[in-house]
């Protein structure tokens, strides 16, 4: 390991900062119970992915991973909207957003 | 010297707007600490010289992205009444399985190869509006144009859900 004054400028910095927002993602993922929030959790773990493919693309000086991002982006979009729609279907129908309350949709 | 100091100060900023999406308890204020990260995340991006990802991050996500979740939480106009909390013993489980989780990615990072490598070295281009352009528009030019078929089942399917079951009748 490197010593610890080139720790900003490396890229292994952006590795751990895109995997602690994972990590956070994943756990906001697994508490929260509002429906909106846990849509947010799940941005906030593609964003941790796309910071990723970004970091690994700079070092090796390759161009694809940087349109993965971008179609990543465009799924991401086309996701949220989508799933905020149901949300709001299924908010009209049990005026709730827990996600304990969506088990109705087993039957 | 001082890019270092500005790197680390990001990533901190970055990482605390991030938990502070997860740990507030109103919705909006999740927006709006989600919106607050996607910027830092942006100015991540300018730092690795990723000029269209960052422009495309800040337009697609902080603008369009958030204003549309923004919408939806004061459409719903829930209160604080109707947040729902979770139990004390699952959210221990979660902070466990995702402390763990976070062992395993800093375990596989310890070893990688790019350990300690300066990105100012590389001095990349390849992330300028050219370059990516000329990969877009020839390597994944099929790919391209399917992602406008995905936006339009996309956009046909929320008009649809969206729409009240007696306005589809009629």
């Amino acid at each position: 390991m490197q010593a610890a004054s080139s720790i900003g400028t490396s890229l292994d910095f952006y590795l751990f900062v895109s995997f602690a927002l994972f990590t956070i993602g994943a756990i906001g993922a697994m508490t929260r119970k509002n429906m909106i929030v846990l849509l947010m959790c799940i941005e906030l773990m593609l964003n941790a992915v796309n910071l990723m493919l970004v970091t690994f693309s700079t070092y090796y000086n390759n161009g694809d991973a940087q349109i993965f991002v971008f179609f990543t982006m465009v799924v991401a979009a086309a996701e949220a909207t989508v799933g905020l729609s149901i949300i709001i279907m299924a908010y009209r129908n049990l005026k709730s957003i827990d996600i304990d309350m969506y088990n109705k949709l087993k039957n | 010297m001082s890019l270092q100091i500005i790197s680390i100060i990001l990533g901190s900023l970055t990482l605390a707007a991030a938990l502070m999406v997860v740990l507030s308890k109103h919705p909006v204020r999740s927006v709006i600490y989600l919106v607050v990260t996607f910027f830092l995340i942006t100015s991540m991006y300018i730092m690795m010289n990723a000029q269209f990802l960052a422009v495309v991050n800040m337009i697609v996500y902080a603008g369009a992205i958030m204003v549309l979740f923004l919408f939806v939480l004061m459409l719903l106009n829930l209160n604080k009444e109707m947040e729902p909390v979770t139990a004390k013993g699952s959210q221990l489980a979660a902070f466990i399985a995702g402390g763990s989780l976070f062992l395993v990615l800093i375990t596989a990072l310890k070893d990688t190869l790019i350990l300690g490598q300066s990105y100012r070295e590389n001095h990349s281009q390849i992330g300028l509006v050219k370059e990516l352009g000329n990969l877009l528009f020839s390597k994944y030019i099929v790919a391209f144009e399917l992602t406008s078929i995905l936006f339009i089942a996309a956009m046909v399917g929320a008009i649809l859900l969206a729409k009240r079951e007696n306005q589809i009748i009629e």
